[in-house]
């Protein structure tokens, strides 16, 4: 199982949790596993996201690798200018 | 080593200052912008936009445009395809109105026509009955709970109960207990911010060539700064599949963000399709300052919690963002930026994305960032001068840097911040003394910086030299970089590269050139491309030789044996390969196709002297410097053109630029007489130091520059007028009525 932390605001989405479990072994896994688990998570992550693996932002690889230990955070999609 | 991941000394072309191949065709006017695309028999076109901030179109009539003579199409929103949703139907509605004019200035039709001029007045006789609506064109009242509403169900399911319908996204972030926080300190300072949208001020307006046939394939020329969205888009809101509308990227002068959307590209491909003509289609100034994308306009509230060493306890922010009449103003990003500087225990921000009736905002250089660290290190400013603190002490004292959490949470890989405090510390200009009227600021400022799909193609000819194509417009001196870096690879002269921006045809998918992207991620696609290429050079070298090919090393543009166990032979240079390449196995070509991820994000750090006249108002940066992480330069000339540019757009944006609405809803300013953007004569010499921290995710260490050296400007520019003025200035821009009304709020009230 992973950790994945959420930003607060996806709480109301989440059972009111920040920090959530699910079973994935990459970007894409942890991703579906969201949805599975909290299904109101899946309009955020069809809108868009990014995914912060061990303190690299993941902006679209859905096969980049997420070990049991790593530190994963939900980010906004990141555009720029 | 020829296949080494990482490279980070002994750079034999990478790091000097070669000149831009672009350079002569630019200043002798032989470079091709996207006005000066012709095709035979090309019509002329001209929108016509909504007089009114928020109106129903009740009617449109074109029968007396029709009637004019030259007149051969006009298209209404009828013209465009039906059934679009989500992000494609916003950029539609944006594009030519629907059932209502959300913006003073959103086009409502267009008109084809032999010339400019007829094209012109066949617009005004367009007749298009509104039924007017109330408007609101400011963010706080855009919230208030008796505004018009803009667009009804518009909001995603974020926003929270109760909020005003134009509320249509929000954001919350943040860890530790914030109370706590506050509780620690011994001076919390609390206040409010407002910034109004500017533009990017681009030269060069928008323009685009288009045919389309009835058989729905096409050809776009345009000035953008990524051609497969607008192929992309474009296909989506003309009903086309999307392989049959090449699109070609023009030279651009200046983009900035705002060239990442597409405005008037769809309307010229609609008017070509009807008229079975070439359309032509170029925006006037007014029309880019009324019609395409500002930045998002900001209101702010900032609590920071400080104790006497220094030590920040805890970190809050509120952030309102009007992005005109469509969702999409980067709260989360000024969210995620705004203390993404500081290592806090305790820190919340939250964001709204707000909507009113202005033009759809566009992206500007970091977005989001650079109103996020006005009102943050405004509040910092101010608490080191109530506890008498050196402020680059106290940002040193609370730096992020590598293993301490982001504001926004993941744990910071290596950062390059405090090495650009420490530059800023020990720069003369630091310690320089002031003359009297005179006050230095001081700002730190973070963009993420971002990868995004990427296609290049590196092609040898038979003399050696090599053909890079590369999938993301210049906008900043990236042929250059490119044909730097791949010179590096192969190991022969930079002059000896050329390199092309390609169309939608020729490569695979890349994204726009945002996000300070180009040199990280086509510059990493051209290092994997030139490599691939020397592989099959070398493995060219080890069939003639006979050995294997990891016994042939790649050095100086030769192939050589690895060793003495690999044989005696004489050194292959590349020209003698690629000579008999048609013979030998082909055409050697080499190849990357990846969407990069491992982006470095970058820090800053500006220091300015800024002088106000406390008569005029008038204030005068008279001194600048830009410290900043660009992790490798591969030009430096042009990394410090970027760090300058930025400075020159943060001094006109905290001095002087803002989108000035009427009672009616109406631009005041849409020209450049009354939008002002600083001239030569208004800077001054713009100093800057690279600092190079290496990022891990580059082989040779870039991190993105453009957007980062625009993130502390606003703030640093207000800390210094704040303390040459002895108030402090919490609106932008600080223009000289602003100042005044400061000064006299003082005088009034202390």
């Amino acid at each position: 199982m992973v950790e994945v932390n959420l930003w607060s605001g996806l709480r109301a989405f989440a059972d009111g949790k920040d920090c959530v479990e699910v079973d994935a072994k990459n970007v894409g896994e942890v991703l579906s596993g969201l949805v599975e688990k909290y299904p109101g998570l899946e309009h955020v992550i069809e809108a868009g996201v990014s995914v912060a693996v061990d303190g690299k932002v993941i902006a679209s690889g859905l096969t980049e690798p997420v070990k049991p230990d790593s530190e994963v955070y939900l980010m906004q999609q990141l555009k720029g200018g | 080593m020829a296949f080494d991941e990482t490279k980070t000394e002994d750079f034999k072309v990478v790091g000097q200052r070669v000149k831009r191949p672009d350079g002569v065709d630019k200043v002798t006017g032989k470079a091709k912008f996207g006005a000066d695309a012709v095709a035979p028999g090309m019509l002329f076109a001209a929108i016509v936009r909504s007089p009114h901030a928020h109106a129903r179109i009740v009617k449109i009539d074109t029968s007396k445009a029709e009637a004019l003579s030259g007149v051969k199409g006009i298209v209404t929103r009828a013209d465009f395809a039906t059934g679009l949703t989500g992000g494609d139907l916003d950029v539609l509605e944006n594009v030519m109105a629907g059932e209502k004019a959300l913006y003073d200035g959103h086009a409502v039709a267009a008109v084809a026509a032999t010339s400019q001029l007829v094209a012109r007045d066949a617009a005004k006789l367009v007749e298009v009955e509104y039924e007017v609506l109330p408007h609101v064109t400011d963010v706080d009242k855009a919230m208030a709970s008796d505004a018009p509403v803009i667009r009804e169900g518009a909001a995603d399911q974020s926003v929270p109960e109760g909020m005003h319908p134009n509320v249509v996204r929000y954001h919350e972030s943040g860890h530790g207990d914030i109370e706590a926080g506050f509780a620690e300190a011994d001076l919390v300072v609390e206040d409010s911010f407002k910034t109004e949208a500017t533009h990017q001020g681009y030269i060069e307006p928008h323009a685009c060539l288009a045919q389309l046939g009835g058989d729905n394939k096409g050809e776009l020329w345009c000035c953008t700064q990524g051609h497969w969205n607008v192929q992309k888009l474009c296909a989506a809101m003309l009903g086309l599949e999307t392989s049959q509308l090449r699109v070609t990227a023009s030279e651009i002068g200046g983009g900035f963000g705002g060239k990442t959307a597409v405005f008037i590209e769809p309307v010229a491909l609609a008017l070509s399709r009807k008229t079975n003509r070439p359309v032509k289609l170029v925006m006037s100034r007014s029309e880019v300052f009324r019609a395409t994308g500002p930045t998002a306009s900001t209101s702010m509230d900032i609590k920071i919690g400080m104790k006497k060493d220094g030590t920040i306890t805890a970190g809050q922010g509120t952030f309102r963002l009007q992005g005109g009449a469509f969702p999409g103003a980067p709260m989360e990003f000024t969210a995620m930026c705004a203390f993404a500087p500081y290592n806090l225990q305790n820190v919340k921000q939250v964001g709204y994305d707000v909507m009113a009736n202005r033009p759809k905002q566009a992206a500007y250089r970091a977005p989001g960032s650079p109103m996020a660290a006005f009102a943050v290190e405004s509040v910092i400013d101010e608490l080191c001068k109530k506890l008498g603190l050196d402020p680059i002490e106290v940002r040193l004292k609370n730096a992020s840097k590598q293993g301490t959490k982001a504001s926004f949470g993941p744990t910071w890989d290596r950062i390059g911040l405090v090495e650009t405090l420490e530059a800023a510390q020990s720069h003369p200009h630091y310690s320089a003394p002031l003359k009297e009227g005179q006050g230095r600021g001081i700002s730190c400022g973070f963009w993420f910086n971002h990868g995004g799909e990427t296609s290049v193609t590196l092609a040898l000819s038979e003399d050696g030299t090599a053909q890079l194509s590369v999938g993301t417009p210049d906008i900043g001196g990236s042929r250059a970089s490119m044909a730097q870096m791949a010179a590096e690879e192969l190991g022969i002269p930079y002059e000896n590269i050329r390199t092309t921006i390609a169309d939608t045809a020729t490569l695979g998918y890349n994204e726009v050139s945002h996000g300070s992207r180009v040199t990280y991620a086509s510059g990493l696609a051209t290092i994997k491309a030139a490599r691939a290429a020397v592989k099959i050079l070398c493995a060219r070298a080890a069939a003639k030789w006979g050995i294997d090919e990891d016994a042939v090393v790649w050095e100086n543009g030769c192939a050589k044996p690895s060793g003495p166990n690999a044989g005696e032979f004489d050194p292959l240079p590349i020209e003698k390969l690629t000579r008999s390449m048609g013979r030998t196995g082909g055409p050697i070509v080499g190849h990357f196709e990846a969407t990069p991820e491992g982006a470095g994000v970058s820090f800053a750090t500006h220091i300015v002297d800024a002088e106000v006249d406390k008569e005029t108002g008038q204030t005068k940066v008279v001194r600048y410097t830009v410290v900043q992480d660009a992790g490798k330069a591969i030009n430096p000339a042009y990394v410090e053109g970027q760090f300058q540019g930025g400075a020159a757009q943060g001094i006109g944006w905290a001095l002087n630029e803002e989108y000035i609405y009427g009672e009616d809803g109406r631009l005041q300013n849409s020209v450049f007489l009354d939008y002002r953007i600083p001239v030569a004569s208004d800077l001054p010499m713009i100093d800057t130091v690279i600092v190079e921290v290496p990022n891990p995710g580059h082989p040779y260490g870039v991190r993105g520059v453009g957007e980062t050296s625009i993130c502390p400007p606003l703030a640093a520019i207000a800390n210094a007028v704040s303390n040459a003025a002895g108030v402090r200035l919490k609106e932008l821009p600080m223009s000289p009525p602003r100042i005044l009304a400061a000064l006299e709020d003082q005088a009034n009230n202390g």
